[in-house]
């Protein structure tokens, strides 16, 4: 069977050899046309006027276009309706598209955008967590609060407690690939459009919305993306709207690419947090109750902010059984760039506030802390002894049979009231402890950090729990195409992109195995809003979960009609048909799979399929902060030894050890390769990789030389990578987890080990805010010192 | 603006172009050659996406201008394999899994050719200080570095 084989990524030969397109590779006809956006350098303000002359008569410019000038409002927000593509007199960040300049050349665009003068009478900006608290500037119109349990009383009561603050930085997606779209005219007003984005349905209504057609006049293909990570789910908006409403002005072929920095100035980053907390535990470590108060910077538009808030309370227990917490959440609108999703999705920066109370609650007690978080844990499911490891019919982990809990005078429920039932930290954190050396290497820091003043060391060990569905309940669902052609080749279709993850292959190889044939035989084709209709965006991490069960039911549909048809023919029953091995045995016959097809064919079987499929069992309201909202959790745990240097903040991770769970992974290759990337992109997220505004609301950190995403010299110099082995508990595709979002959590172990290192200079807490940068570091050193 | 005739050799093949004397050899590879394999991740010499062999020595294509190749001999991507043979660098890049999105392989395997190419045998740090210059988001470098140290042993057997 082709499914847990590590196969490599289906258009690995392509990349190798340079032939992999991407949208800005796509050939396009002659006359083709670039675009480029004018942007405000001013982040809040109105307009007075605009002097777009120069720009009209730069070299190779056909048109410009103001708000005035486009057709409607053309919206190119998620959600909320509250992003026109052009300012529409009102500026709200430093950045945002005022016109948009359609020239003959991508240089021609961008050289000629910077020609126009726009008069903006300057407001006051709202930039900051607390100028924007001062202001009043929320979404929703206050903050959110979910509760469970008595908190104040559980702190009032409490033998011991503590409080603090921790300051957590943003993040650039830095694709590495920039944004781009591209439109096609075609007849009768239609549009196809290529784009680099995670949501070709949400770019398809868009584009529809924008040229005042229905949806079905609009055909959006995603081949691939170079890299996405969540900044392609709503930011490719603006560049395939703007392509399709100057391809429809000119009728020519319209291309849009966001040179790297326009590309950090104008799109969305991860939001950056505060998070507060007022913990009361007792003198075992056990904590009995927090009161989070989280605050969000979302920047000047809605977008997808709210469901991130949400996800970062939702992940505020992480592994921990909390028996009181109150949690309320700030949505603050600021003039910054509209933050959005990013890997994780908000759970990265809920869970870094809890591990931070963890961590702060270790120091405090002297205990260690993979033994505090122990103590913390949700209960362990019982051991699994009939979960079975058939492709699964996506029910989810029944009540009837599910796993008791071991504490049973324990209840084993979140702060939103899901029990959890399939908890493994315990089992997993056992190996991982004991394939890492945790113990020895613990006092061999020790022992260094005694030794030595200026290098100090720090090792951490850090758990995840992440909770895999889309909260937006309706999202949950996914469809496939899947053809057998005469041949017996197989062409197969979903709702999901390919932005690297693999998921084509991993889908493909599903297919493979539905119908017993090599993976070579299914041909997965480019995302298609014309053959795959109403899709969710590749988010959530819920690819694979979704489209692999989507596509396991199309290719059963068809199995189905072959098997009837095979049966009948050679007078067996149809549970004698078996396909396996290349080949369909019927009873005592046995045909090569594409013999068998070719027979169906002339014996009129459709082999043509759509499959669809729902995440059932899942059920949320966000107001009340109530439901079940997760099909399953994801969990993995890592060990990060770092050392520091306390006379310039300098820092390295020495060694990183990760055991996480897959599930049964459909492809072992493509899922450690995940959680490798992840862990790198989570630990940068937290020390190298800082976010600079100025006083007037300019970015200034908008290039690779001033931004520092992890480098291969960055790398930790042992990385020891494992995947838990056990099955998924609930019954998705083959029992294989989500393996997207989880494992970029794995990160903060290394933050924390920092932590530790600076906790190694002196007695204080050192109170270590993110991004540990150099800087910060030195401070918390300072700090550790000082108490 | 004026365009400039070039004639230069890419891939073992003698080419001659016409460039705008402020073109980057990367658009000239990309827009007027078709040659499609060097990616622009920022323009500006720091992500090595668009990376190409100038006379054996690893340089950012978006920082050489097009009619700096005169005379010059580029390798590009497209060049790397031998007809339907590919280098043991592409070979490895595949069988390690070193690659995800694939938009920095082609960068990654040109710093890694020209790396080996003047050093066979390469200390895992001489390789990864070497490809320091190379931004990948996707993969977190291990996999790359170890199909790297992987192509140098069979390139070093194959020379034996
Ligand atoms: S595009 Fe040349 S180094 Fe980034
Ligand atoms: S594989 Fe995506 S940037 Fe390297």
């Amino acid at each position: 069977m082709s499914v847990a084989r590590p196969l490599p990524h289906d258009a690995a030969p392509l990349h190798v050899t340079g032939a992999a397109r991407y949208v800005d590779d796509i050939p396009t006809p002659a006359g083709t046309l670039h675009l480029a956006f004018g942007t405000s350098a001013v982040a809040a303000g109105r307009i007075l006027s605009m002097d777009l002359d120069a720009v009209r008569h730069a070299p190779g410019v056909v048109a410009v276009l103001t708000h005035a000038d486009l057709p409607r409002d053309c919206d190119v927000s998620p959600a909320a309706h509250d992003e026109p593509l052009l300012a529409d007199g009102v500026v709200h960040y430093v950045g945002q598209a005022v016109f948009l300049v359609i020239a003959e050349s991508h240089l021609a665009a961008r050289h000629a955008a910077r020609l126009g003068r726009v008069e903006i009478e300057a407001g006051t900006p709202i930039l900051t967590i607390d100028e924007a608290l001062e202001a009043g500037s929320h979404f929703e119109g206050g903050p959110i609060t979910w509760s469970r349990g008595d908190t104040e009383a559980a702190l009032a009561g409490a033998p011991r407690r503590i409080s603090g603050v921790m300051e957590i930085g943003g993040q650039e997606h830095f694709y590495l690939e920039g944004q781009a779209a591209l439109a096609f005219p075609q007849e009768g007003g239609d549009m196809v459009v290529h784009s680099s984005s995670q949501h070709p349905t949400e770019i398809q209504h868009k584009v529809a919305h924008a040229l005042g057609i229905p949806m079905h006049g609009v055909r959006v293909e995603v081949r691939r993306m170079g890299g996405g990570f969540g900044g392609k789910e709503s930011q490719g908006n603006a560049l395939a709207v703007a392509c399709a409403v100057a391809a429809r002005l000119t009728g020519r072929a319209c291309k849009m690419r966001y040179d790297r920095d326009d590309d950090m100035v104008i799109t969305g980053k991860r939001h950056d947090f505060r998070i507060a907390y007022d913990v009361g535990f007792d003198d075992e470590g056990q904590i009995l109750g927090i009161e989070f108060t989280q605050y969000a910077r979302c920047g000047w538009s809605q977008d997808l902010s709210l469901p991130v808030a949400d996800r970062a309370m939702l992940h505020s227990d992480n592994a921990y059984r909390i028996p009181a917490m109150r949690i309320a959440s700030h949505r603050l609108k600021t003039n910054t760039q509209s933050a959005t999703a990013f890997r994780g999705f908000g759970g990265p920066q809920g869970m870094l506030g809890i591990e931070r109370v963890m961590d702060h609650l270790a120091h405090e007690t002297g205990l260690d802390g993979a033994e505090i978080r122990r103590r913390n844990f949700y209960a362990e499911a019982e051991a699994e002894t009939k979960v079975g490891t058939g492709p699964g019919h996506g029910h989810k982990f029944g009540a009837a049979h599910s796993p008791k809990a071991r504490y049973s005078e324990r209840e084993n429920i979140t702060h939103y009231g899901m029990e959890v039932t399939d908890f493994i930290l315990g089992g997993l954190t056992d190996q991982l402890l004991a394939s890492s050396d945790y113990a020895v290497r613990r006092a061999a820091v020790e022992d260094w950090n005694a030794h030595n003043s200026i290098l100090k060391r720090g090792i951490a060990y850090a758990p995840v729990k992440f909770g895999i569905s889309f909260t937006l309940t309706h999202l949950n669902q996914a469809g496939a195409l899947v053809h057998v052609y005469q041949d017996g080749s197989i062409h197969l279709n979903h709702g999901g992109t390919e932005m690297g993850q693999g998921l084509f292959q991993k889908v493909a190889q599903v297919a493979a195995s539905r119908f017993g044939v090599d993976p070579a035989l299914v041909r997965i084709t480019a995302t298609d809003t014309g053959k795959v209709p109403n899709t969710s965006a590749t988010a959530a991490s819920s690819g694979s979960d979704l489209n692999g069960m989507a596509a396991k039911a199309a290719c059963d549909t068809i199995r189905d009609r072959m098997a009837e048809c095979l049966a009948e023919l050679h007078q067996a029953r149809v549970e004698e048909v078996v396909f396996a091995n290349g080949e369909v045995r019927i009873g005592t016959t046995t045909l090569p799979f594409a013999e068998a097809v070719q027979l169906c064919y002339f014996n009129r079987v459709s082999l043509s399929a759509t499959g669809f499929y729902k995440t059932p069992d899942i059920s949320w309201n966000r107001v009340a902060g109530r439901g079940r909202p997760f099909f399953y959790f994801a969990y993995g745990a890592a060990v990060t030894e770092v050392v520091i240097d306390t006379l310039t903040g300098e820092n390295r991770i020495l060694r990183a050890d990760i055991v996480h769970d897959a599930g049964a992974s459909l492809n072992p290759a493509l899922d450690i390769g995940q959680v490798e990337g992840a862990y790198v992109q989570g630990a940068g997220w937290l020390t190298t990789e800082e976010l600079v505004w100025d006083d007037a609301g300019r970015l200034r950190t908008h290039a690779p030389s001033t931004y520092k995403i992890p480098a291969c010299s960055d790398r930790p110099d042992i990385f020891n990578v494992a995947l838990w082995d056990g099955p998924n508990r609930a019954e998705t595709i083959y029992r294989s987890k989500a393996v997207g979002e989880p494992p970029l959590m794995l990160g903060i172990s290394a933050f924390l080990a920092l932590s530790d290192a600076c906790a190694a200079c002196g007695s204080g807490y050192p109170d270590l805010d993110a991004p540990a940068t150099p800087e910060r570091v030195l401070a918390a050193v300072t700090r550790a010192r000082q108490a | 603006m004026a365009s400039l005739p070039v004639s230069t050799t890419i891939n073992s093949d003698d080419v001659e172009y016409l460039c705008h004397a402020d073109e980057s050899l990367l658009d000239v590879l990309r827009d007027r050659l078709g040659l499609m394999g060097a990616k622009e991740g920022c323009g500006t010499g720091d992500c090595g996406a668009c990376s190409v062999i100038m006379d054996g020595r690893v340089v950012c294509s978006c920082l050489v201008l097009g009619a700096e190749a005169e005379g010059r001999n580029i390798e590009t991507i497209e060049g790397m394999a031998d007809g339907n043979t590919l280098h043991p660098l592409q070979q490895k890049f595949i069988e390690h899994a070193a690659l995800q999105c694939g938009i920095c392989t082609p960068g990654f395997l040109m710093a890694a050719k020209a790396l080996l190419d003047t050093n066979p045998d390469p200390s895992e740090e001489e390789i990864r200080f070497w490809l320091a210059g190379n931004l990948c988001r996707c993969t977190g470098y291990d996999k790359i570095v170890r199909a790297v140290a992987d192509a140098a042993i069979v390139m070093r057997e194959e020379r034996a």
